[in-house]
């Protein structure tokens, strides 16, 4: 098994634990720790991938320095939701009552 | 045998700290953990031979991220603990993972037509052409010259979310209209900053600067470019920030505008006239290619710099109104 294939195995591992979290997980703000950490595996994917040539290919690591950008604008607008949410559910509680209740009142 | 153990090493590190930012008890903690796993990341990417990405990742994957997250997870006001599901509500999600394991083996599995017996043809054609790209490092002239298209997107992709972002104002303004009173954590609190971060900040924020601009500079030869040096520009800014030293960035500015809409527009104007002038979308004149680069190259840096910084610390209009 040579590096590539290795690193490839482990993007893949990385990127099912994001899926993992993304399906279990209550939490908003994980949640959008685990899309980042999908986005991860699937740049360890691209990379592996890239290891096949020699020198490495330089196409694939391009597309995952763009993804990156993307990935933080995405990570940016996504936590602005769930604050914008989190107030908005604030806002209509009791002011004083700050404690969000459980993932009972989330629509689903 | 060394490189295995290192291998070993990464990735024993990457999947337990990729598992244990989703499910630390404490989310502070959980965010450190998914700092740390971008910092492990990034040796990863050089592991792998792709030190671009490496310092992108450290900058951007690592850094701003971990700063965008522990900002709003001081937004939410009670530290949330994982919910712990009934192993009958975690079925659908098991099989779900189940299939898509089955699925990612099959395509990559060995054999006479797995990926990784096929080679692609597009690292040829890449040195092939390089030296009528106008730079040296094969990176660069894929990002500046071959995919331009796709870099000239992203850059719009980096304005939209700032768009996006601008319309959900964090909410001070809306309850302080309302009338109804701030709860203890929504109360912008002017805390001293820590006195050891000040006196490293007047070292640490013009050699962050000096190392931007290197970056940049050396980007069209080596690793590095204008991510790059946008993002380590953007983390000067974020900590400025943190030790209250930075100039107000608010949108409403004048010269802040100008430089986040700058990089797209400029970008946009070279794709258009080289369509209508020259031979195509973003085919770049012959002689005068690197200088078109590279000017293409400092607008968006300072584009992104301040699109990334404006993302992280936040608008200085949410706060002061």
């Amino acid at each position: 098994m040579n590096s590539g294939a290795f690193y490839l195995s482990v993007g893949m591992a990385v990127f099912l634990i994001g899926l993992h979290g993304l399906l279990v997980l209550q939490d908003n703000l994980r949640r959008v720790i685990a899309v980042n950490l999908m986005g991860a595996g699937v740049f360890l994917v691209l990379v592996a991938l890239a290891t096949r040539t020699d020198p490495v290919d330089p196409v694939l690591q391009a597309l995952a320095v763009t993804g990156l950008v993307v990935a933080i604008s995405a990570t940016a607008f996504a936590l602005r939701l769930v604050s914008a949410r989190i107030r908005h559910q604030q806002h209509k509680t009791k002011p004083d009552d700050g404690r969000l209740s459980s993932h009972k009142d989330k629509p689903r | 045998m060394a490189e295995l153990v290192l291998d070993i090493t990464l990735a024993v590190l990457l999947l337990s700290m990729a598992w244990g930012a989703l499910h630390a008890p404490i989310i502070n903690n959980g965010i450190g953990l998914f700092v740390a796993f971008g910092i492990v990341l990034a040796l990863t990417w050089a592991r792998l031979g792709a030190p671009d990405l490496a310092l992108a990742e450290a900058a951007i994957g690592a850094g701003l991220t971990g700063v965008l997250l522990l900002h709003a997870a001081r937004a939410i006001p009670v530290p949330t603990a994982t919910t712990v599901m009934r192993p009958l509500q975690m079925m659908p999600s098991i099989l779900l993972i189940l299939l898509v394991l089955g699925l990612l083996t099959v395509i990559t599995s060995s054999g006479p037509d797995s990926v990784f017996q096929q080679t692609p043809p597009l690292p040829d054609l890449v040195e092939e052409r390089i030296a009528d790209s106008g730079v040296e490092h094969p990176v660069t002239a894929v990002l500046m010259n071959f995919r331009a298209w796709d870099t000239l997107l992203e850059l719009f992709v980096l304005l939209l979310a700032l768009f996006g972002v601008r319309q959900l104002f964090p909410g001070q303004r809306v309850i302080t209209r309302t009338g109804t009173q701030l709860s203890a954590a929504d109360k912008p609190v002017k805390v001293q900053p820590w006195p050891p971060l000040m006196a490293w900040m007047g070292v640490l924020a013009p050699l962050l600067v000096l190392t931007g601009g290197y970056l940049l500079w050396h980007g069209s030869t080596a690793p590095g470019g204008a991510f790059q040096a946008g993002a380590i520009l953007a983390a000067a800014a974020a900590v400025l920030h943190l030790i209250q030293n930075l100039p107000a960035l608010r949108w409403s500015l004048w010269p802040v505008r100008a430089l986040i809409c700058g990089g797209a527009l400029l970008f946009l104007v070279v794709a258009i006239s080289t369509a209508w002038l020259g031979a195509g979308w973003l085919h770049y004149p012959q002689p005068g290619n690197k200088l078109l680069i590279v000017t293409i190259e400092v607008i968006a840096t300072l584009s992104i710099a301040v699109t990334l910084a404006l993302l992280v610390t936040g608008d200085s209009d949410d706060f002061t109104r």
